[in-house]
């Protein structure tokens, strides 16, 4: 065994560090944490790192990648995340790199990937997630929205819900019923739709954090035959295949808090006393960092088996997001709990403490736990296909 | 990164697994939990001849040479068996002092016999006020002449009734910081001022309360140098914390596999019950337990294999095992509803050594502790 990176990532991580220290502006972060969360700002910030090839280190050479292993994108990931760039979805990766980008690799057509790729590695566009409907949520399979051929065209029509980034992205990463009759994940098939064709209708929704996620309509929205990935009515496989990526989270956000917090208590007194003699807080902040080193060799162990070209054993990617989501959720609330009351000012608040952060944090977490499946979806595939435990 | 087992330590966990399914039935350990020695000598002779009593030790001494996380790898299988040997007093608490401080020629009177299974052997460290850290150790040892008088109790000893050497950790001065004034000393176990009594125990492993009464031992008995006994023992300890927490991890690995198994088989309702979301949700927290446990112990071995320092990860290990194994087997008596609680069933053989086994070499408390004073708080 061997828990560390080598030395040519940690080489690696220590050049992505002294980039981003330079290139993580101010501006950069408020724009992230604004609610519309990408803006000038984060697209030139994610041309400077497509230039770079950093983006999507993962892609072959000819797409805009450098052809390496999952680890190099992890270690750019954590970085962005913790960092607070490109982090409009803490801890969860990019849809394009990380999500319908090795979709399209591995399933699409020459010419979609030609077309599509070298843009998402370039940082030129940003796809956004396109799967959850009113009906289906966790029942993801019953998605409704449907995709009628006609001629060239496929005809879209129907309804999205809780699609994040839908208005900032240039292109929607949909999953449409092409099959009515066909039992529910044989008839799905994946699409990428430019956000600029006739007939979509993107409505905002706001969420506790101060973010936006949105409805989206299609009204009879013609889509070009090309824009298909792979198969017609192979779209739940694809979207299976992709899973193992959207459960991958990172814990550069986590560790953004944790710091704030440890730099907290040590410089603040209650009693006469740093908050950090406290044995009771002693004791939460060593809970957190049992649970934190756990987290880590969670992710490095699924990165490993990914730069193995090893699929994870079943259920461990969905034990890797359960852990770490709510372990976010975790030290956000009891760190809020130790900060007291001084721990519920809003960042902009004059008398706010360590920035707000953990105030912040605290309603960004939820979602964590609900997107890329509940914890209880991922309980269920834990037991189900992890031990095989009977339907 | 490698997240992968050696072709060596694959060979070990199996051939563990093959002669501890042979030889180390639960009937055996049931058995043993009501036996005074409290160990099978058969067992302990066939452990002896398989290398593994002398498996970190040095070839020159009879050893195996084993690397450090082999002997984890190893435990663990061990640990599902719950094999009633005094292992880890032995080769680890009593034999690694003498490896690290020990004179040469200590070195090559013990040794060997430790690796050849003619030898138990066990460290007095917690007293009647029990405590892992420095502050515990209060028995003294005061010098007459050329000898050393070790007067005290020592209590929660792991097998001193049967081990034929003790390592007696004892206070030799008083003064200045706790650390300092520590010296180990090795008291043949049948000494007559001696007297060792096994407690009765929650988990019925054997441990006992040890009375030194004016006990006399020489110059040469000091294990490492006088006075600097401490840094001996706060580097075997975080070896054996390791080593207790991989035992701890084969445990719980059984209770996951026994309860799934039941899960399956058992059922009510017209179904299964491992179908219901109710018990699979159980099955599951207890899978996310052990995963955990496993990566927090294999780091820490990992660590200590490449003569890192291990402070951290040590009780970052133990911390998470004494409650992840706790929560495990609560779990696997839930889903093992009225069968579990029976004694002639074994998940009730690890629930209770589950919660023993978190209070040996330090409770969640303890080293949550030291994980705070490794941040510097």
């Amino acid at each position: 065994m061997d828990f560390e990176l080598t030395e040519e990532q940690k080489r690696f991580k220590e050049e992505v560090c002294a980039f981003l220290d330079k290139e993580v502006t101010e501006e950069l972060v408020a724009e992230s944490q604004s609610p519309k969360g990408y803006g000038p700002y984060s697209w030139e910030f994610m041309r400077k790192l497509g230039a770079k090839r950093w983006l999507a280190p993962t892609f072959p050479v000819e797409y805009g990648g450098l052809g390496l292993s999952q680890a190099y994108r992890y270690i750019v990931q954590h970085e962005l995340d913790y960092r607070n760039a490109l982090a409009y979805v803490r801890s969860l990766g990019l849809v394009g790199v990380d999500m319908a980008g090795p979709v399209i690799l591995r399933r699409g057509s020459d010419a979609l990937k030609a077309e599509i790729l070298p843009k998402i590695a370039a940082g030129e566009i940003e796809l956004a997630l396109g799967y959850t409907e009113p009906q289906a949520g966790s029942d993801l399979s019953r998605l409704a929205i449907r995709a009628v051929e006609d001629g060239d065209d496929f005809v879209i029509t129907g309804q999205k819900l809780f699609n994040t980034g839908c208005h900032f992205c240039q292109y929607h990463w949909l999953a449409a019923r092409t099959d009515p009759q066909a039992p529910a994940n044989r008839g799905i098939s994946l699409f990428v739709v430019d956000m600029k064709y006739p007939g979509i209708t993107v409505s905002p929704m706001w969420e506790m954090a101060d973010k936006i996620t949105n409805a989206v309509f299609y009204d009879e929205v013609r889509v070009p035959k090309r824009y298909l990935v792979g198969e017609k009515n192979k779209g739940w496989q694809y979207v299976t295949e992709a899973l193992d990526n959207e459960r991958m989270l990172v814990l550069g956000g986590l560790e953004e808090m944790f710091e704030a917090l440890v730099k907290y208590i040590k410089t603040t007194s209650r009693n006469g006393m740093p908050i950090s003699k406290d044995s009771l807080v002693r004791q939460k902040v060593a809970d957190f960092v049992t649970e934190i080193n756990i987290a880590r060799n969670m992710i490095r162990r699924v990165v490993w088996w990914q730069d193995n070209k090893i699929d994870p054993p079943a259920g461990q990617t969905a034990i890797l997001k359960l852990f770490v989501s709510e372990l976010y959720q975790k030290v956000a609330r009891e760190g809020l709990e130790i900060m007291g009351l001084y721990g519920q000012l809003r960042k902009h608040s004059k008398h706010s403490v360590a920035e707000g952060k953990m105030e912040r944090l605290f309603r960004e977490t939820y979602v964590m736990t609900i997107g890329a499946g509940t914890s209880e979806i991922m309980r269920t595939l834990i037991a189900t296909k992890g031990l095989g435990l009977p339907r | 990164m490698d997240f992968s087992y050696t072709k060596q330590e694959k060979v070990i966990k199996e051939t563990a697994r093959k002669f501890l399914t042979k030889k180390c039935p639960s009937d055996l350990v049931r058995k043993m939990e009501e036996d005074p020695k409290g160990f099978s000598p058969e067992l302990w002779r066939d452990i002896a001849e398989l290398g593994w009593l002398g498996f970190i030790l040095p070839a020159e001494y009879e050893g195996f040479g084993g690397d450090f996380f082999e002997l984890i790898v190893l435990l663990e299988e061990m640990g599902k068996y719950l094999v009633p040997v005094p292992l880890v007093p032995t080769a680890i608490l009593g034999a690694l002092p003498i490896l690290y401080g020990g004179s040469e020629k200590q070195k090559q009177e013990f040794l060997p016999k430790v690796a050849l299974g003619d030898l138990i052997l066990t460290m007095a460290l917690t007293e009647l006020e029990p405590s892992y850290d420095a502050t515990g150790v209060q028995l003294l040892a005061r010098r007459e002449g050329s000898h050393f008088i070790l007067e005290g109790t020592k209590f929660f000893v792991p097998y001193a009734h049967v081990a034929d050497y003790l390592i007696c950790v004892a206070r030799t001065d008083g003064n200045g910081k706790k650390e300092e004034g520590i010296t180990l000393f090795l008291v043949k176990g049948d000494h007559p001022n001696i007297s060792s009594t096994v407690l009765e125990t929650l988990d019925c492993e054997k441990q006992c309360e040890v009375v030194f009464n004016r006990v006399e031992v020489s110059e040469e008995s000091i294990v490492g140098e006088y006075n600097k006994g401490w840094e001996i023992i706060r580097k075997v300890l975080e070896q054996a914390e390791i080593a207790q927490c991989a035992l701890m991890v084969g445990g719980a690995e059984k209770v996951l596999e026994m309860t799934v198994e039941h899960a399956t088989i058992r059922e009510q309702f017209g179904r299964p019950i491992g179908s219901f979301q109710a018990v699979q949700h159980r099955c599951a927290n207890m899978k996310v337990d052990l995963e955990g446990a496993r990566l927090a112990t294999y780091e820490a071995a990992w660590k200590v294999s490449k003569g890192l320092p291990a402070t951290l990860e040590a009780s970052v290990a133990k911390a998470w095992l004494n409650r992840a194994y706790n929560r495990i087997c609560d779990n696997g008596h839930q889903v093992h509803g009225g069968d579990g609680i029976m004694k002639e069933q074994d998940m009730q053989l690890y629930s209770r050594r589950a919660k023993g086994s978190g209070f040996f070499l330090g409770d969640t408390v303890f080293h949550r502790e030291i994980i705070a004073q490794q941040l510097d708080l």
